[in-house]
Parts: structure tokens; C-alpha cells; sequence
């Protein structure tokens, strides 16, 4: 329903009107289709239409076997594809209680931290072309291209890597990798500040920012907001801090908290976490315990009755697997919980009052990835 | 009269942001001969290099006898998640022990539905099908990405 006003000073008749924002919109990130209700240029309402790229991913798991599963996780979200695959393998290992070697553990939490730092990499070369400075873009690619190579000469492919598998790893490390891990680290210490010279202090930047899209502490508890978007707010919600899997309990790194709530924070989590990643990579890299790849597993899992949940951090928060067994070689329902579909239900509440160029923005900061959202 | 030097200090901060910034792309402005990293494909398509590992497509591996080894035992098939590998084979008897045995007529590969899993190779228990590298794997007719595997004539490697 539009309504029309007449302000009573000027006589102009002023009305209430809606725009479609996407599906196929350059800041949208993916095919998200946004319903804005506007006042001339001041949003009132955002509803997020989805449906554009649902595959049914959660069906498709009803039909293969658990080994086969592994695979789809990587077109949910394909910017931590290596973290939804752990995520799903920790689930089948912990129901069938089986026990990884150490070395798969330090293994998977080092491609994990990688694919986290590609991951935000992306999402800063993004984030600053949204706002519409391009050069940024270029800078992130050139890192990001250096974790990619990496990426391709041990798991064999560049994003949807699906290295890992029920039980271990497909492939034992390749011997370049420590190498090659370390002269990244080297290389990326030194773009990091350069990051946040050219855009973390840039005072343009930060003028779109500050004060935008702002989220209480308790907003973000009640529409089930994770990741850096919640630190962002002050919440502390790293599952790699709160249940440590794999071989996070036994680095040390920091959970970055930030006060304010507002776009800037949450940009500003995203940029120190990256320096947390590469902490952990550091403590991890020269320390790969020797061992097997491995452990031997029966050809077909059957994971007994029963019901089964893991989360790990995703680099954009808590991914969930939930499983109900009914016994078979195939689970009976898989559910997975997307951190984008919980963060993107916060949009409105945040974005209402604010212009639709800072839309973009917030859009920006929540960081979205679409399959994620729309499996 | 603070106001006003809050004003003027905020205008200089921002500018001084903007030339750091400015500064950064202008060091990479005069290094950029030294760190290009941009590769010039497809003119470079004769040097291209290609990890060990990398997926690009499944092929099956045939020696100069135009021999394979693949004995049509459809593990891969079983493996694939998304029915992208059908084996048609005949069930021929061998002569010597009197027992049927299968024997592979077409190895059928569907490029077109593959997700490049790994999870054929990995399943194959005789190593007849691989990854290879031949990365450029686009066509006019959406026909031609449906294909036989084994190449015509071949046959099974006596081991």
C-alpha cells in the first residue's frame, strides 16, 4: 500500500514508493533481490526476496552418501568452501567417532585461516568498490591470487577446493606448501598496512561509514547475527574461541571485539581479524605434527541413529550441520544454519532512516554471500 | 572558536588521509614494472604451467598400444555424486576359465553436469582415469560436452 501525504507549508504532494533493488545489481553481491519502500531517498523498509539461486542443496544431501555430501557444501558459501567442508566432516567424525590425525587437524585449521584470509580479502576489495573507490579491488586480487595458487597446488583447485573428506584429507600436503604458506605471510604483512592507508583511514571512507547502519548488542542477539558482524557489536561469538575444533585450542590468538556496532566496526573486525588469521597460520606452519593424511574409513558411511550438530567459524560466522540419521547410508534430513540468511534478516532493522547509497554500504559491512543465504 | 579549529584540523586530517592514500598508488605507479603479475592469456598459452594436482576435466589414460586399464568395474561410477559418469560394457566369457567377465564397450563422461570432485580417481581402485589439465573446455553444442572416455578401438591392458 502507498500512501500519499500533502505537506501542509509547501503543498507538494509527496508518496511513498517502492523500488526493486537486484536481482541483477552490481552492489548486490549475487542474485539478491531487495523490495525498498521509500520516502523520496530515505529508506523505510527493506524486504530481502529470495529464491534466485535456490539449487535445493538440502535435498540433493537426502540422496548421496555422506562422502558425497562433502562436495555440495563448497556452492553454499564458495568464499570459506574449505570451512563448510570441515564443518560437515567434523559432523560425520564425530557421529561415527572416528579420531583424525593430528596432522589433518593442523592441516585443515591452516587452509581453513587461509581460505578465511582470501575470504576477506575479497570482501575488502569489494567493500571498497561498493563505496566506490575501484583501486581497491585490484590490491585484494593481487594477495588474493598468491592463497589461490597455494590453494591449487595442494587441494587442486582454486575455489571449490573439496580437499577434505570423511575421515582425513584427499591428499597429503604438497611439498612446496610451508614454503609457499610462509613467503605469503611475508608478502602479506607487508600489504596489510597498506590496506589500511589506502582505505581503513582514507577520510571519504570513513565519513560513509561511521555512524551507518547502526546495531545494538542486543539487535544483534535477537536476530541471531554472528561472526565479525556481531564483534562488531561487542558480542563475543567466535566459535573458535567459545568450542574449539580441529587445532584452534591449542593457538593463540585473539577474539576481536569492537564497541561501536556501526559500519566502520564492523569493517574494522574484518581488517584485524586478518592479522589474527596470519597469527595462527605463523604458529601453525612450522609445526605440522607428522603422520597420516587419513584414517582409513569404510567405503560407505552409516551413521548410526540419531541426531548430530557441529559448528564451526565460517568467515562470516557460525555455519552450522545438523544431521538426523535415520541409520542409512544417506542422512534422513540435513539442515545447514548459513551465518548470511541470520546476518541478512538484520538489514532492514539497521538500514531504516538511512539513504539508499548507504544501503549499499551496509550491505557491504554485513558481508553477504547469496548461495549462502539461498541454498 | 573551537569549533572553527576542529573544522580546519578535520579538513587537513582528510587531506593528509587522501595523499597517504595517493602516495601507496603512486609507489606501485612507478614499481609497477617490476611486479607484473598479470598474465597476458591466451598469448601465453604455450607456457602455461599447471600444478601436479590441478582439475580441469577426467581423462582416461591410454599407452602407445592404445591400451587402458580400466576393466569397466563402475566403482566411479557409484562414486560420482551427480551421475556424471555412465559405463556401458558387455559381459563377454573368457575363454579359458569358462566365467563371464565385463568388458568395457564406452566409458561415458558428462563434463557438462561434473563438479570436478576428485571422487572417481580417488574411488578408481585401477588408476584408469585421471585429472588432466586440458582446462579450456568450452563448445558450440552443449552435445559435444558428453563423451567417451576410452578412445575407439581400445582395449584393456593385459597386466
Amino acid at each position: 500500500m502507498t500512501t500519499t501525504e500533502i505537506d501542509n507549508k509547501t503543498g507538494l504532494v509527496t508518496q511513498e514508493y517502492k523500488i526493486n533493488m537486484g536481482p541483477q545489481h552490481p552492489a548486490a553481491h549475487g542474485v539478491l533481490r531487495l523490495v525498498l519502500t521509500l520516502d523520496g531517498e530515505i529508506i523505510e523498509k527493506v524486504d530481502p526476496d529470495l529464491g534466485y539461486i535456490h539449487r535445493g542443496i538440502e535435498k540433493m544431501t537426502e540422496r548421496d552418501t555422506y562422502k558425497q555430501i562433502v562436495h555440495l557444501t563448497d556452492r553454499l558459501d564458495y568464499l570459506s568452501s574449505h570451512i563448510n567442508n570441515e564443518a560437515v566432516c567434523l559432523a560425520v567424525e564425530n557421529a561415527l567417532e572416528i579420531e583424525v590425525p593430528d596432522r589433518v587437524k593442523v592441516i585443515r585449521t591452516i587452509i581453513a585461516e587461509l581460505t578465511r584470509l582470501a575470504s576477506h580479502q575479497l570482501w575488502w576489495g569489494v567493500m571498497g568498490m561498493d563505496i566506490g573507490a575501484l583501486t581497491t579491488f585490484m590490491y585484494a586480487f593481487r594477495d588474493r591470487e598468491l592463497i589461490n595458487d597455494i590453494m591449487e597446488e595442494t587441494c587442486g583447485t582454486r575455489l571449490t577446493m573439496n580437499y577434505n573428506k570423511p575421515g582425513g584429507l584427499m591428499f597429503d600436503i604438497h611439498p612446496n606448501f610451508q614454503k609457499r604458506v610462509k613467503e605469503f605471510i611475508k608478502h602479506f604483512k607487508v600489504s596489510l598496512p597498506e590496506y589500511n592507508t589506502l582505505l581503513s583511514g582514507n577520510v571519504i571512507f570513513k565519513k560513509r561509514l561511521q555512524g551507518i547502519g547502526y546495531m545494538s548488542k542486543e539487535d544483534a542477539i535477537a536476530y541471531g547475527v554472528s561472526g565479525p558482524s556481531a564483534r562488531g557489536s561487542n558480542i563475543s561469538c567466535d566459535v573458535r574461541k567459545i568450542h574449539p575444533y580441529s587445532a584452534y585450542d591449542r593457538v593463540d590468538f585473539n577474539e576481536i571485539l569492537m564497541e561501536g556496532g556501526d559500519s566502520y566496526d564492523r569493517y574494522m573486525v574484518r581488517m584485524k581479524e586478518m592479522e589474527e588469521s596470519m597469527k595462527i597460520i605463523e604458529q601453525l606452519v612450522d609445526n605440522i605434527p607428522e603422520g597420516d593424511f587419513e584414517t582409513k574409513t569404510a567405503a560407505v558411511l552409516k551413521l548410526p541413529k540419531g541426531e548430530y550438530y557441529q559448528k564451526v567459524e565460517s568467515a562470516r560466522g557460525e555455519f552450522g550441520v545438523f544431521i538426523v540419521s535415520d541409520g542409512k547410508k544417506s542422512p534422513y534430513r540435513m539442515k545447514f544454519r548459513s551465518p548470511g540468511f541470520a546476518n541478512l534478516s538484520i538489514l532492514d532493522k539497521i538500514s531504516r532512516g538511512h539513504k539508499i547509497a548507504d544501503l549499499v554500504a551496509i550491505m557491504s559491512s554485513l558481508d553477504f554471500v547469496i548461495p549462502d543465504i539461498d541454498r | 572558536m573551537n569549533a572553527v579549529i576542529n573544522y580546519f584540523s578535520e579538513i587537513i586530517g582528510g587531506f593528509k588521509t587522501l595523499l597517504q592514500g595517493m602516495g601507496i598508488t603512486g609507489k606501485h605507479f612507478f614499481r609497477a614494472h617490476k611486479e607484473i603479475i598479470t598474465q597476458q592469456y591466451p598469448d601465453n598459452r604455450d607456457t602455461l604451467t599447471f600444478e601436479d594436482r590441478y582439475r580441469a576435466q577426467v581423462y582416461m589414460e591410454h599407452d602407445e598400444n592404445n591400451e587402458h586399464r580400466c576393466d569397466a568395474c563402475q566403482t566411479c561410477e557409484i562414486a560420482c555424486p551427480n551421475g556424471s559418469i555412465e559405463i556401458i560394457f558387455d559381459r563377454v566369457v573368457d575363454p579359458e576359465t569358462g566365467k563371464k567377465k565385463k568388458v568395457l564397450d564406452k566409458h561415458i563422461y558428462h563434463l557438462g553436469m561434473c563438479t570436478l570432485c576428485n571422487l572417481c580417481v580417488l574411488a578408481c581402485p585401477t588408476e584408469a582415469i585421471k585429472m588432466s589439465h586440458e582446462f579450456e573446455t568450452a563448445v558450440y553444442d552443449r552435445s559435444e560436452l558428453t563423451k567417451a572416455l576410452n578412445k575407439p578401438g581400445s582395449k584393456l591392458k593385459e597386466s
